[in-house]
């Protein structure tokens, strides 16, 4: 049960990482490589600036429900600033050219970071509640991973939702597939880019969180490793599909998990490259993704 | 003054006339075939009526406004859509999805263009389509979904860009149906591109035939018929249609 909720809480930071950055590739054919540097702003948003070892925390105090709202505005604020400021000159760009764009964009917010705060990882304590193990079914569980796996599926059946059933959601499904067509319609191209950069930043918040209340520590690098295994499920998933990016999440969660359980000891510290192994595997067979998106497919 | 216009229009693309001088005009109501070879230049004709494409000389009128310089939404906002090649619809959507995103963009509230996009696929007789994925429609209806599309916000002026494409004769009949009830029901102005002349001459008032950008012949389908201007145009070419076809009576 244990490495159950294990996989499923992996899975979700993955999924929801997955999910930020399938939004805006689209809506703009970009691959946002900033996305964890995001991350880890709006971990170090709740601390004052400093290069001592001990943080100095200021919104972090916050109880939960400002704290939250507080983040998500953070990521969804510096995310739509990254594409009012960088991204909008790019949109005409090839992808590759918007891609080297969020790199640097990505430095930028690090050595920002690295300026006020120095390279040192900071211990933080973010919801310390969270931390009490709950017992589900004779496994004792951090409750902090409960709510993430809940928080996921809350945010998955919400986007769902907002997507599906909402004016906004339809224009950026629209968008999503054909920008230009959709612009010819009159869709307003400006807030829907806007709207997906904002939807994308909020998800970076609540990676931020969950990351910062597992962890203990604020790190400017913290965002990197969510932010690669998020790119590689999205494509794994089919780049352009939502659900395929949601549900490579949590496959690459529940391997990573499992290779952690089965791999002998002396093999564990290479995990991460028999998960790659895997994603290697996966990709020979099914170039395309487990779920191309569907005007990409030959019609039959 | 009521009719959508393009006045002596040319087109230049990088020194090379793709338009020169081209008039004309489509009344409320009234259906117009626009026919000539491949490369005559009539979807470059269509792209400067719905503001695809700026004209290098000449202007677009529509009820005697010029439409210099809006983009092609505005364009459709003032009355005037298309269709494309293909169909273009979005493929990843349902068909009511694609019609009601239509509606959006024009500015109506989302249960004003569902009620809207629902009564449209009613009129044409595919209510049946409403929750199909459009990626997944048979060639036919996926154009009558773009045309439904198109006329979401009961535009004043249709311009259909080769909708018989690969059509069968049943198939281009049923369009040629659809197509009077467009313009005799809602009143609204057709401009039919076609490769299919026979459905041209059988359906439209008034024929406009390019060649190589110009107008080379207009008139009424039995003078287009007559023309050894617009034999030639076809033999002359390496088009896909011969001259049988002109002869097949609609």
């Amino acid at each position: 049960m244990q490495v159950v909720f294990d996989a499923l809480s992996l899975g979700s930071l993955y999924a929801l990482g997955a999910l930020g950055i399938a939004l805006i590739f689209g809506v703009m054919r970009l691959v946002n490589f900033a996305h964890g540097d995001v991350i880890a702003f709006c971990v170090f948003a709740l601390l004052w600036p400093s290069v001592d070892a001990v943080a100095i925390v200021f919104a972090g105090n916050l109880p939960w429900f400002l704290l939250i709202p507080f983040t998500l505005a953070v990521g969804a604020g510096l995310s739509v600033l990254s594409e009012a400021l960088v991204f909008r000159r790019f949109r005409r760009a090839n992808p590759a050219t918007m891609m080297i764009a969020s790199f640097a964009l990505g430095f930028v917010i690090r050595y920002f970071l690295l300026m006020l705060f120095s390279s040192r990882p900071k211990s933080i304590s973010l919801l310390p509640g969270l931390s009490q193990p709950v017992e589900i079914l004779g496994a004792r569980i951090p409750l902090l991973q409960v709510i993430t796996i809940l928080v996921t599926l809350a945010v998955l059946v919400g986007l769902t939702a907002f997507l599906r059933r909402t004016r906004f959601g339809l224009e950026m499904r629209a968008a999503a597939e054909n920008f230009t067509m959709a612009r010819m319609l009159g869709v307003r191209a400006n807030r829907v880019i806007m709207g997906a950069f904002a939807l994308s930043g909020a998800l970076a918040g609540a990676i931020a969180l969950i990351l910062g209340s597992q962890t203990g520590t604020a790190n400017i690098m913290m965002g990197a490793s969510v932010m690669l295994m998020a790119f590689i499920a999205t494509v794994i998933g089919g780049m352009g599909s939502l659900a395929g990016a949601v549900i490579a999440g949590f496959a690459l969660g529940a391997v990573a998990t499992v290779m952690q359980v089965v791999l002998p000891p002396d093999a564990r510290a290479f995990r991460d490259a028999f998960v790659y192994g895997a994603v290697i595997l996966v990709l020979i067979f099914r170039p395309q993704g487990l779920l191309a998106a569907r005007g990409t497919k030959e019609r039959v | 003054m009521n009719d959508l216009r393009a006045d002596q229009v040319s087109v230049a693309f990088a020194g090379l006339k793709a338009l020169s001088r081209v008039d004309l005009a489509v009344a409320p109501g009234r259906i117009v075939g626009l026919i000539g070879p491949n490369g005559a230049g009539k979807t470059t004709l269509v792209n400067v009526l719905t503001g695809f494409q700026a004209a290098t000389e000449g202007a677009v009128l529509m009820e005697g406004q010029s439409l210099a310089g809006l983009k092609p939404h505005e364009v459709r906002r003032r009355g005037i859509a298309r269709t494309f090649q293909g169909g273009r619809l979005f493929r990843d959507l349902t068909v009511i999805d694609n019609l009601e995103v239509t509606g959006v963009g024009l500015g109506q509230s989302r249960a004003a263009s569902i009620a809207e996009a629902e009564a449209m696929l009613d009129w044409i007789g595919i209510a049946h389509l409403a929750g199909r994925i459009a990626g997944a429609l048979p060639y036919t209806d996926e154009r009558r979904v773009a045309i439904g599309r198109a006329l979401i916000g009961r535009p004043r002026f249709l311009l259909l860009d080769e909708p018989a494409a690969g059509m069968s004769a049943q198939e281009a009949a049923d369009l040629s149906a659809l197509i009077r009830r467009i313009a005799g029901e809602m009143g609204c102005g057709v401009l039919l591109i076609e490769h299919n002349v026979g459905l041209v001459l059988g359906l439209c008032d008034h024929i406009v035939v390019l060649d190589s950008g110009a107008v080379i012949e207009t008139g009424p389908p039995e003078v287009i018929r007559a023309s050894e201007k617009v034999r030639h145009a076809y033999m002359g070419s390496a088009a896909d249609i011969d001259l049988p076809v002109l002869e097949v009576e609609a």
